[in-house]
């Protein structure tokens, strides 16, 4: 009698298990094919905004992680930019918790940088710890142009980066670092424009 | 329209967000401004350079198998919650329905020949390798009068090279891989800055007719056939996008004599 309800639990429980894993197995293998086709976006944005490759591999699984946890409530529409919404707003707090002030504070005074003029955007060559001659004297025009982008203050990279590389549209980079689309069109006009600025004085420097 | 507005009009006159009438003013002042021209100009190369040398990083493979791993055992721990909690009949009942209902759907998507895995396999290990080292590209070239004689007596199978620039996207090279046991050609395009590898073979008796739809480890995977040449398309682009690339190449070599 014994033997008998005990094979009956174990059988039972055998069949309770391929139920319940069939339904996270469904959620996984839809989140692997909706989000991880977008992992190299995720990472060169986060790469892009923390500057570190280990840090950017942290930031890209914590958002993942976040992602899986609220993909119950996801629409399936676009993907690439929900995801790219959560792994940035995963920098945000990560670099808040993790980096000096002085970085957190280029997140946190977005209104006023907004008001700023194009001209006054200096570059923020600290933050890599690269002199401006270093800038100057990198040759090489592509290594230059790159070092001079990650050197532009967060709120205008984030929109170069939404835009000129992962072809977002203004709607959705608006969407993505929440702001309104007017916002998202002047920093894109001025993050371009100080950057060519900057890439014309570095190009005039590094030919003498 | 004077200098001014007209410069704060630029990027979004590139971008194409203009509305008719101000691109029509925008123009109409370019034409008339020498200063604005020039710095049109200047403003269109610089966005070519932003095209050319921006640098895309690209996940490394340890954090794609590391998210993966990470998803998957979820599955796991569910599992020992609920053996924790013991037997249930109505959850069982509830379980065993939905693990059904289920199924028929996962037939439909995931389950292929046992033969055929290996194939996905192989054809994703290529494409992660392609994308690690120096080894994307063998033979680097956009024409296909070039690219296509290259594999004659390397493989059996000379591909059909075509360049779908105009469609988007661009072929950028060959090289020569090892895929189900058999040095095969690939061919190697570009959708801005995703790799999407295009593998070749003569098909043998037995493989399946029409398109297939994979997905694995993040990549989307397409296989077709043309004549007796069997294709793999894989890229991390999405699905649509991919199948989009695939109905063109199909449409242009169909078009063109190989």
């Amino acid at each position: 009698m014994a033997i008998a309800f005990l094979g009956g639990f174990s059988r039972s429980h055998g069949a309770q298990r391929t139920g319940t894993a069939s339904v996270d197995e469904t959620k996984a293998r839809r989140f692997e094919e909706l989000v991880l086709p977008h992992l190299d976006s995720a990472y060169n944005l986060a790469r892009w905004l923390t500057r570190s490759d280990a840090d950017a591999q942290d930031v890209v699984q914590e958002a993942c992680l976040r992602a899986f946890k609220y993909f119950d409530g996801f629409d399936g529409q676009y993907a690439n930019a929900w995801l790219l919404k959560i792994v940035r707003n995963t920098c945000f707090t990560w670099i808040k918790a993790n980096r000096p002030a002085a970085e957190a504070m280029a997140w946190e005074d977005r209104a006023e940088e907004v008001e700023a003029d194009a001209a006054s955007i200096e570059l923020n060559a600290a933050g890599l710890g690269r002199s401006p001659e270093a800038v100057l004297a990198e040759k090489q025009d592509a290594r230059r142009l790159n070092i001079l982008l990650a050197e532009l203050p967060p709120s205008y990279r984030e929109v170069l980066i939404l835009r000129e590389m992962e072809d977002m549209s203004y709607r959705e980079i608006a969407d993505i670092v929440g702001v309104p689309i007017g916002t998202v069109m002047s920093r894109l006009a001025r993050g371009r424009q100080s950057l060519q600025a900057a890439w014309h004085r570095s190009e005039h420097g590094s030919r003498p | 329209m004077n200098c001014t507005e007209a410069r704060a009009l630029e990027p979004f006159y590139d971008d194409g967000a203009l509305d008719a009438a101000t691109a029509a003013a925008y123009d109409a002042h370019l034409r008339g401004c020498a200063t604005c021209r020039a710095g049109h100009a200047e403003a269109l190369a610089f966005g070519q350079v932003l095209k050319r040398d921006l640098q895309r990083y690209r996940a490394p493979l340890e954090l794609r198998t590391g998210i993966r791993t990470l998803v998957a055992p979820a599955r796991g721990a569910a599992n020992l919650r609920y053996l924790a909690r013991g037997w249930n009949p109505v959850a069982l009942a509830a379980s065993l329905a939905l693990s059904v209902a289920l199924s028929s759907t996962l037939t439909a998507e995931y389950v292929a020949a046992p033969n055929d895995s290996r194939v996905v396999e192989d054809v994703v290990s290529s494409h992660v390798r392609s994308l690690m080292g120096d080894h994307l590209i063998d033979v680097a070239s956009s024409d296909r009068h070039t690219v296509r004689p290259w594999f004659l007596g390397k493989v059996d199978a000379a591909p059909p090279a075509v360049d779908l620039a105009a469609a988007g996207f661009p072929l950028i090279g060959g090289r020569l891989d090892y895929v189900d046991r058999r040095p095969c050609a690939v061919l190697v395009y570009r959708r801005d800055k995703h790799i999407i590898n295009l593998m070749v073979w003569t098909n043998e008796s037995g493989e399946p007719e029409g398109t297939e739809a994979y997905t694995r480890q993040g990549y989307n995977l397409l296989r077709f056939a043309q004549g007796d040449l069997t294709f793999w398309a894989i890229s991390d682009l999405e699905r649509g996008e991919l199948a989009d690339f695939v109905r063109r190449f199909e449409i242009a070599t169909a078009a063109s004599p190989s």
